[in-house]
């Protein structure tokens, strides 16, 4: 499952993340690392972009960047 | 390393305290975005700080002095916030080349404060194991730890201490919790002199100066990442215990509120309409204060001195002039507290995620929404703030329309011109025509910018969507300390400007409509003959065919000119022309009584709602601002992109306005 289609309140662990650009590197960087725990917060209101807790901080990123990204549900 | 950690190192510690240090250590703050480090700098420096520009580099960077000891001052450097020494934003590459010297004319600094906030530890720390990798002498600034203990986080400091090699000290910069203990880790620092690099296995191999994972395949800086992360996250583990009984987190509840669906938006648009509210009527009172003040003080001048050339210089060049700018600082320091204390609340990052759907129809970028909004109080700080977007196109593409937000300065030039035509009347009844004309300026400074933007993106600034990603700091109480000295900067460099361009431009103007005197007999008795014949005066006669489409006549034209510099000269720019600033009564008052009387050859008013009209469109369009010009050169680091703004603003706002007035007369109007 990919994190754009993460249904909203669900806890995950990150799986991979596809790519090798800028972004995927400032992506790790800020913790959008394999294994690390997120949770879907909510999507803005005109539906993009969405709102992801991740680790201890909550991040905002279009469901564009979140395909690239993914998860696995945890529990 | 440089010769004053070379003087202090080998010395102990506390005899190096007493001694006189002729070069003082320079200690730069670094960390992420949101992590109290300005508070730590402000509470270091105090009042010894100011906001310096370095020279040949856009570094705008906070300095100021700290005294560590009775007698041990240290110049600190204020860093722009950064995530990683893999710079993607300007912010970040201005931080990461002070920080490893690499800035043109800035020494690499003597020791780096890394801030850590405590309550976001792993990711803090994946920045502070990059700068522990320099070798740089360094502290960890443990802040917010008031938060941490609040929330029942208990830190384990030495052991996090042991973890990163590196001194560890605990600080609440409101409560000066701390400072103290940074400054002994700072000196002891600096003593020590440069470290070993540490040997970890997640770092980058071979790496000379500066590491950059960009160097690497992208499976082994992948790999090189995680493995630095299962690291910090075993660091944070060992090293913290955590009591909290998983409480709801408090700023995920007022988001619940804040980007609602549907309260989202509502709340945005009601915090808008506050500031503009306020700003138009708190604003009102000390504006006639100031305005009070300096009319006294023109017509106290003009009785107690002899007549002559230098009084006439001080109180229709200076004093209408100056006085005329300075009216604003009220407006402008109710506008920076409202963005000041929206960004510090971290409300700033929400508008901007309520507003990314919307912005990108456009082609612009969530974060361009908070640029956009401080251009509303003036562009330079809101082109200053757009380095934060990573896209350099969509950066340039965000500087282009930022001056098509209606800023302070145009403010006075709405208010005179309804005040002068359109006072008293009111649409459908109830809302005054006045401040429904003022929204309208906004919006239409607004729209057009947003179909600029639309064509620059689709044209030569064409680049795919960028990505957007963003961090939604927790909601914060506000730093009063912070806004009050965010406050002071913003008066000083307003300030500043008005003590010199403005007092200059004034002064200019002044000479250009005084000199060549007419003639011995009638200058000083016939005013409107004087100004004709001046060189402003032939200049205006000059550009009078090509503005008379405009509406606008000599004496308009001669305001259009000296506004290019800075709009809000226009006002005294008609006040020196209609020589006015010499009244008993308020400025403001006497010159429109002044526009209203005057009249061409054949007896026309010159001035018409219309004409008023005319002016204010051209007005909201034109780029009449020396400051933003300098600002996008040096932001883009080229000429090409501010004389671009200057050249199609102009002519857009000459086409804008001319459709306004020869529409106008079309229908009948004016």
């Amino acid at each position: 499952m990919t994190l754009d289609k993460t249904p909203i309140g669900s806890a995950v662990r990150i799986v991979s993340i596809e790519g090798s650009d800028i972004l995927t590197l400032r992506l790790m960087e800020m913790g959008m690392v394999p294994g690390a725990p997120a949770r879907v917060i909510k999507s803005a209101p005109l539906g993009d972009p969405i709102q992801i807790c991740l680790g201890d901080y909550h991040l905002a990123l279009r469901r564009n960047e979140a395909r690239t990204i993914t998860v696995a549900l945890s529990d | 390393m440089s010769a004053a950690t070379e003087t202090l190192s080998g010395t102990r510690l506390h005899s190096s305290w007493s001694r006189d240090l002729r070069q003082p250590l320079t200690v730069a703050v670094a960390g992420n975005p949101n992590t109290g480090k300005t508070s730590l700098f402000n509470t270091l420096t105090g009042l010894r700080q100011k906001v310096a520009n370095y020279p040949g580099v856009t570094v705008e960077s906070k300095l100021g002095q700290w005294s560590v000891a009775t007698d041990c001052l240290v110049r600190v450097i204020d860093l722009p916030g950064l995530y990683s020494l893999e710079a993607t934003s300007l912010d970040e590459q201005i931080a990461r080349d002070v920080l490893l010297g690499h800035a043109a004319k800035i020494a690499k600094p003597d020791v780096v404060i890394v801030t850590v906030d405590a309550t976001n530890l792993t990711r803090n720390l994946y920045l502070a194991t990059q700068v522990i990798e320099t070798g740089l002498p360094l502290v960890v600034a443990l802040t917010m730890f008031d938060l941490a203990e609040r929330s029942k986080l208990r830190i384990d400091v030495q052991k996090l201490s042991d973890f990163l090699g590196v001194q560890v000290v605990p600080v609440a910069a409101k409560r000066r919790r701390g400072i103290d203990e940074l400054g002994q880790a700072v000196l002891s620092a600096a003593a020590a002199g440069s470290r070993e690099k540490p040997n970890w296995s997640f770092s980058i191999p071979n790496q000379n100066g500066a590491p950059s994972l960009s160097d690497l395949s992208p499976e082994s800086w992948q790999e090189l990442l995680t493995a630095r992360y299962r690291w910090l996250e075993k660091v944070v583990a060992e090293s913290t215990k955590n009591d909290k009984t998983q409480q709801p987190n408090i700023s995920e509840r007022i988001d619940a509120f804040v980007t609602h669906k549907f309260l989202g938006p509502l709340i945005l648009a009601v915090v808008m309409l506050l500031i503009f509210q306020t700003i138009f009527s708190w604003a009102n009172l000390p504006m006639n204060l100031i305005d009070h003040v300096f009319s006294a003080l023109g017509a106290g001048l003009r009785t107690h001195s002899p007549p002559g050339i230098l009084t006439d210089l001080l109180v229709d060049g200076v004093i209408a002039g100056v006085g005329g700018v300075l009216v604003f600082l009220p407006q402008i320091l109710l506008l920076f507290l409202f963005i000041t204390l929206l960004e510090d609340s971290g409300y700033m990052a929400r508008a901007a995620f309520l507003m990314d759907r919307l912005m990108r129809a456009f082609g612009l970028h969530g974060k361009a929404f908070v640029p956009l909004l401080s251009s509303f109080a003036c562009a330079v700080p809101g082109i200053m703030a757009t380095r934060t977007i990573e896209n350099p196109k969509d950066r340039v593409a965000t500087i282009m329309i930022a001056p098509f937000m209606s800023c302070s300065a145009r403010l006075p030039v709405y208010t005179l011109m309804i005040g002068a035509f359109f006072s008293g009347q009111k649409v459908l009844g109830f809302i005054s025509l006045g401040a429904a004309m003022i929204l309208g300026m906004y919006l239409l400074g607004i729209g057009v910018a947003i179909i600029v933007a639309w064509i620059l993106k689709h044209t030569f600034l064409n680049a795919p969507s960028p990505p957007f990603m963003m961090e939604l700091p927790p909601y914060r109480m506000p730093n009063l300390a912070n806004v009050a000295h965010t406050l002071l900067a913003r008066v000083g460099v307003f300030l500043k400007q008005a003590g010199t361009v403005i007092m200059a431009i004034s002064i200019l103007m002044w000479v250009l409509v005084t000199f060549p005197r007419a003639s011995a007999t009638v200058a000083g008795s016939d005013h409107a003959i004087q100004v004709e014949n001046s060189y402003a005066g032939r200049a205006g006669r000059v550009i009078e065919p090509l503005i008379a489409p405009l509406g606008f006549d000599w004496k308009i034209g001669i305001a259009l000119i000296s506004s290019f510099a800075a709009r809000e000269t226009v006002i005294s720019t008609l006040a020196i022309v209609y020589k006015v600033g010499d009244d008993s009564g308020t400025e403001s008052t006497s010159l429109v009584a002044a526009m209203r009387n005057a009249r061409r050859a054949d007896g026309s008013h010159i001035w018409t709602p219309l004409v008023a009209l005319s002016l204010m469109v051209f007005f909201v369009l034109a780029c009449q601002c020396m400051s933003t010009v300098a600002i996008v050169r040096r932001e883009t680091n080229s000429w090409r992109w501010p004389l671009f703004m200057v050249s199609y603003m102009l002519v857009l706002a000459y086409v804008a306005s001319l459709i306004t007035y020869q529409g106008g007369r079309l229908i009948g109007l004016g």
